[in-house]
């Protein structure tokens, strides 16, 4: 029985090492080639490492790509956004869950519905409101047409609703008024949750390609995502090059993960169970 | 309390009007934006669909159904549906079937298998832009590894993936499938560590082994989890652009335009906003039924459980 027990996770061992080297062989890929030089990457035979490592396509890209202004463009967005979400959630959650007012469940009613339908089915009209106001092409309408969404007052919602009534109910004996209560008492519970949907929304608009590819025209105010894919599309037979550039928009997410590796997972736990 | 004697409100109807006013307080500050960012766009979207606009200083004109008449007669958009449909049915199943063995494996106790779940995640969190400029080098008709190791194994007529109209939307189905197995493997773990180990260990009194465990027991609990898999999942590929648009751009010839992409060109390449909106009021009916299938579907498991 023992001696099965370990058979079985010796076999286990394997098979998950195998899988999460196929898994990851991509990136693996993507560093290697980043040091290489341009016309060694689809050398053949081929070659799982570099012989002589060429670092500089890295000072390479520097030159050549304004990284630092699109980091800069990204980090601006990434932040205010969540920002903005994040307090506007966390306010209009508070007022579904603890507060009494006429056409609430009607309110919160239409936020569920519109939640099911795609941004996709809306970003036509959206950009030309956007537009409309003269917003194209800056980065505040592009803040602006992704800060408020359903998704987080619902999971801020979700989180509010387990905690008591009775707790706010005693700190309004206590003198305390509805902003006081909600600054003092729902908002420090709610950390989990906040850390839940900070972690959603940066991710998501780190990674976003598609809002800045509609918005944003002018190179200066560029993001990460649309730099690396303007690079590619000038420099297609520069594989290193391109393979260095796109090592470079994936380390400061990477760098995220790993430290909050813990609220990523729970993220996604969370936003299951609304199923 | 005041007594009431100068106010005309009782203490209870002040009291109320303060309540109506603290909450709209609270929630005012997202529904102005929600309102003007989401549901003022969400109905226009409506409106537009039956209108001819260029965005110019033009007015717009009602057209009535004339937008849904002429993409539904406009080859490109029908193969848009057609290839949408394909790669959902490519995508959907792999997808499900590999992150549920995933967390099958990953929910047992082993040590180490934090790592192994950040590995079997860490491409869903990394940027489309990226994944799809190195899989467009592996996927390399000519030299890219994938057609090497495919040789090596004795296919001597690899197929030429993105560059061949019959294969492209394959390998966009296979980056998708790895890129976001790791996102729904998760989903299951949560779902798995929710099955009461009670079950487990009556069934182990009965003498059952491990695979009349996990078809018996953990794939028939993981029903709802399943369905609900299986609807985001759906949605997820009705919805796909970036992926395309990064690596084949649509082609070759049309062979890999999606949904999403034909709005996104006759929105903003050509400017046609009423025959866009109406391709994105055909997204919103296929997302609303797969939504009213996972509507009935839940009311079925919660009534079961």
């Amino acid at each position: 029985m023992n001696t099965k027990r370990k058979v079985i996770k010796i076999i286990l061992y394997v098979l998950l090492i195998c899988l999460s080297v196929i898994m990851l062989i991509p990136f693996y890929w993507m560093v290697i080639s980043s040091l290489k030089l341009n016309k060694d990457v689809f050398s053949i035979p081929m070659r799982w490492w570099p012989e002589t490592i060429h670092s500089e396509n890295y000072k390479v890209i520097w030159e050549k790509l304004p990284l630092v202004t699109f980091f800069k463009n990204t980090a601006k967005l990434t932040v205010i956004t969540t920002i903005v979400q994040l307090c506007t959630s966390c306010f209009a959650a508070y007022g579904f869950t603890k507060c009494k007012f006429v056409g609430r469940d009607t309110i919160f009613l239409l936020y569920v519905t519109t939640i099911a339908v795609p941004w996709q089915v809306y970003m036509v009209p959206q950009f030309i409101l956007v537009s409309k106001m003269g917003l194209n092409d800056t980065h505040i309408g592009l803040i602006l047409m992704q800060a408020f969404s359903a998704f987080g007052v619902f999971l801020m919602r979700q989180f509010y609703i387990s905690i008591p009534d009775e707790l706010c109910e005693a700190a309004r004996i206590d003198g305390l008024n509805e902003f006081g209560i909600f600054c003092k008492i729902v908002f420090p519970l709610g950390k989990p949750a906040m850390a839940t949907l900070t972690i959603f929304t940066f991710t998501n608009v780190w990674n976003d390609f598609m809002g800045p590819l509609i918005y944003l025209k002018t190179k200066e105010l560029k993001t990460v995502q649309l730099g690396i894919r303007m690079f590619i599309s000038q420099y297609g037979a520069d594989y290193a090059w391109i393979m260095a550039a796109s090592v470079c928009s994936l380390v400061p997410i990477v760098i995220v993960f790993l430290s909050c590796q813990k609220f990523f997972v729970e993220g996604v736990a969370a936003s299951g169970i609304k199923g | 309390m005041s007594n009431g004697k100068t106010s005309f409100l009782t203490s209870e109807q002040k009291r109320k009007i303060r309540n109506n006013i603290t909450g709209y307080a609270f929630i005012l500050p997202n529904l102005i934006g929600y309102t003007i960012f989401v549901f003022i766009p969400v109905i226009f979207s409506f409106v537009l669909s039956v209108m001819s606009w260029d965005g110019s200083k033009r007015p717009m004109q009602f057209v009535g159904l004339a937008n849904f008449v002429e993409i539904f007669g406009d080859k490109v958009f029908r193969g848009t549906l057609s290839h949408t449909i394909t790669y959902a049915l490519m995508t959907v199943l792999p997808t499900l079937v590999l992150a549920l063995l995933l967390a099958v494996l990953l929910n047992n106790k082993l040590k180490g298998v934090a790592i192994f779940r950040t590995a079997f995640y860490f491409p869903y969190i990394a940027s489309i832009v990226a994944v799809g400029a190195v899989w467009n080098m592996l996927f390399q008709p000519d030299y890219g590894p994938v057609n090497e190791i495919l040789k090596w194994i004795g296919i001597d007529n690899p197929p030429r993936w993105v560059v061949d109209k019959n294969w492209a939307m394959v390998a966009v189905s296979i980056v998708s499938i790895w890129k976001y197995m790791g996102y729904y493997m998760i989903v299951y773990l949560a779902a798995l560590q929710g099955i009461s180990n009670s079950l487990y260990e009556a069934a182990s009194i009965d003498g059952a082994n491990g695979w009349q465990k996990l078809w018996h027991i953990t794939v028939p609990m993981l029903t709802p989890t399943t369905f609900f898999v299986m609807i985001m999942l759906t949605i997820q590929c009705f919805k796909v652009f970036d992926l395309v648009y990064i690596m084949t751009g649509g082609g070759p010839g049309n062979a890999t335009k999606t949904l999403v992409n034909y709005i996104y060109e006759k929105a903003f390449t050509s400017w046609e906003f009423g025959p866009a909106s109406a391709g994105a009021i055909v997204l919103f009916a296929i997302v609303l039924v797969i939504t009213l299938i996972q509507f009935s579907g839940e009311k079925k498991w919660f009534k079961d459980l």
